[in-house]
């Protein structure tokens, strides 16, 4: 007897057996469809935040590197921490000096942050970025204009009062109105837009709440000061990314006048750091919730092996009459593991049309998809939960001594 | 070559600390086309030795040969084969699967000899409409008459073609006109040249069979052979049967 017309006949005899108790059957794979959905849901929640993750830091670009005093990858320790705190700012003169003496760079912007309440008339947004800056970040910010244009170098330099505003300010402060031309106060001063910048629509929403203004305008307006956040330097030719990097480095350690043998006192950071960082982040959270997700799989699987153990009892006399019959071990094993594997491939695919619904819900509020590759690992997940948890009655089953099984009442 | 060969066949179970001889070495023929009644009181060991000729059960001692082939020392799976192939059960409780129909309850063994579909129904109808239940292919055990459940477990024996066909009290379910039926049916599978082995306790089924082997305590008590078949011989003619 081959092993097809086995499975054939398996899935018969499977189904006959689940119609024939059929409480018992939908009560058993609930237990799978809760777990399924759990840990498909886990697994779209983890697969959208990841990719919104990537997407954030994709669309920093990885050929522009990141002069601050933090270095991305975070302190290792608390010592470490305090010493980073202790490193002198950076100002706009250094900016200066490093555009003056870089080779390699495309772009040198310089980048000081704030945050302000924007008032339009009546309306308001709070806690939004102020980003003072040049017209280079256009090119090293990851930013692009959707509406109206970016700053120009003259006024970056003159200082005029314009501002190029996210595309989340953009719909609080106008929701009937174009932004283009309107007069703006940020803190006390007005500012004219000139654009809004393209919808980002990250996580962080960071890029899509915020206010771009002449670095010049920041300066004198909101912290009386030349310190500068970061300065991002975008590199000619992102294959000579280490060369302009190596570069960065000796200009940066002269700017800051460090004396050979001198610790830095600066980092450069790039987009691969932030990534391997994320990673780190959210294989941790992956795991995690994976495996408190999968504890419900779990549970459902005892749940399966326990009404198997009650089936194979149940049906002793069944498997003495089939084995008298001709049936083999195997033939008998089969067709146990291909009833729990059933009942949870149904689990499964009930789960999964739960999820699904669900996920589009989800959808509205976060990034969530439900990929193919979780499609699919649920397939196989419940399909192993019904073969591992149908494993030991099934091998009970097919070991069972005809006589006695027969002589069962 | 006689169909069945035992040689010094013997069965000890343990129950505990006690060793129980179900069977002490008993040697027995039966050739083919044989009609036997093995008969004897609860605990002669004759449900024992039902097990053993059906390859249900292998014996702790001794030899056995079915068709020519040793199957005393064959493992689980062998043995299901043979069990396939050479052995057609009959029981008193009938033994059909309850959830499904009467053709499908005869197509087990076929499904299990991996015959292909359309062949298995086509051989499996044929067999129903020989016992006379052409018209109940469809009815589960629970919708069929103790006599008809009966018909189609002699079917589902009948169906792979056997060597024997082994009944373990088929009418001790039954009442008499219903065993009756069944009986004149076994007579008429034993006119066909079919071998068939009857275990029952019932003299009234016994003298249907041409042979009587009697069972006590593990041993044959007594290996009588009777004409027809048709009549009861009472013990002194014992002797001469045959």
């Amino acid at each position: 007897m081959n092993l097809l017309i086995e499975l054939k006949e398996g899935l018969a005899i499977a189904w006959s057996a689940i119609r024939a108790n059929k409480l018992r059957s939908v009560l058993t794979t609930l237990g799978i469809v809760i777990g399924i959905v759990t840990v498909t849901l886990m697994g779209t929640a983890i697969a959208g935040l990841n990719s919104a993750f990537l997407k954030a830091i994709s669309s920093i670009g990885a050929d522009v590197l990141f002069v601050m005093r933090e270095d991305w990858s975070g302190p290792d320790t608390e010592d470490e921490w305090r010493k980073i705190q202790k490193r002198p700012r950076l100002t706009v003169e250094q900016a200066a000096e490093l555009e003056r003496n870089l080779t390699l760079a495309a772009a040198v912007t310089p980048v000081a942050f704030d945050q302000r309440t924007i008032k339009f008339g009546k309306r308001s947004a709070d806690g939004v970025r102020i980003v003072g800056s040049t017209e280079q970040l256009l090119q090293t910010g990851g930013v692009g204009i959707g509406d109206g244009r970016f700053l120009s170098a003259a006024e970056a330099e003159g200082g005029r009062p314009v501002c190029v505003i996210g595309s989340m300010v953009a719909t609080n402060l106008f929701p009937r109105e174009s932004p283009l031309g309107q007069k703006i106060v940020i803190g006390q001063q007005p500012f004219e837009v000139i654009g809004v910048l393209e919808k980002q629509g990250d996580i962080f929403g960071q890029f899509d709440n915020q206010a771009i203004i002449p670095l010049r305008q920041m300066m004198a307006g909101f912290q009386h000061t030349h310190d500068l956040e970061v300065v991002e330097i975008k590199v000619k030719d992102v294959t000579n990314l280490e060369n302009a990097r190596e570069e960065l480095h000796s200009v940066m350690r002269r700017v800051r006048r460090l004396a050979p043998g001198d610790p830095d006192d600066f980092s450069i950071n790039q987009q691969e750091e932030i990534l391997a960082k994320v990673h780190k982040i959210t294989a941790i959270i992956g795991g995690i919730g994976l495996f408190i997700t999968g504890l419900s799989l779990f549970v459902g699987g005892i749940g399966i092996m326990n009404i198997m153990f009650v089936s194979v009892t149940e049906r002793t006399r069944e498997i003495g009459i089939r084995k008298a019959i001709g049936a083999k071990r195997r033939t008998i094993l089969l067709q146990f593991l291909v009833e729990a594997a059933t009942i949870c491939l149904i689990g499964g695919a009930i789960g999964l049309g739960i999820a699904w619904p669900v996920t589009l819900v989800l959808q509205q509020y976060m990034p969530a998809s439900l990929s193919p590759t979780v499609v699919s690992l649920a397939v196989l997940v419940s399909l192993l939960t019904g073969l591992v948890s149908g494993f030991v009655p099934a091998w009970r089953a097919a070991r069972m001594n005809p006589v006695d099984a027969l002589r069962n009442e | 070559m006689p169909l069945i060969r035992f040689h010094k066949i013997s069965r000890r179970y343990q129950m505990g600390a006690e060793t129980i001889h179900a069977l002490r070495e008993v040697s027995l023929e039966i050739e083919r086309g044989e009609y036997v009644a093995i008969m004897g009181p609860s605990g002669s060991g004759k449900s024992t030795m039902m097990n053993l000729i059906g390859c249900l059960d292998t014996p702790t001692g001794g030899e056995y040969e079915l068709n020519g082939v040793q199957v005393s020392q064959m493992d689980d799976n062998q043995l299901a084969e043979i069990r396939n192939r050479e052995i057609g059960f009959i029981f008193q409780t009938f033994n059909l699967l309850p959830r499904s129909d009467a053709l499908r309850n005869v197509e087990l063994p076929l499904i299990y000899s991996g015959m292909p579909a359309q062949e298995r129904r086509q051989v499996a109808l044929e067999a129903l409409s020989n016992v006379g239940l052409a018209d109940r292919i469809h009815h589960r055990p629970n919708e069929l008459s103790g006599g008809q459940r009966q018909r189609v477990a002699v079917a589902r024996a009948l169906v792979n073609r056997p060597s024997i066909i082994l009944a373990d009290e088929p009418t001790g379910n039954l009442d008499t006109k219903t065993g009756a039926e069944i009986l004149a049916l076994f007579s008429q599978l034993s006119r066909q040249g079919n071998t068939l082995i009857v275990v029952t306790h019932e003299e009234d089924v016994a003298k249907h069979a041409r042979r009587i082997l009697r069972i006590r305590d593990g041993l044959i008590a007594s290996d009588e052979r009777v004409g027809q078949g048709q009549e009861t011989r009472s013990a002194d003619q014992m002797a001469v049967g045959a």
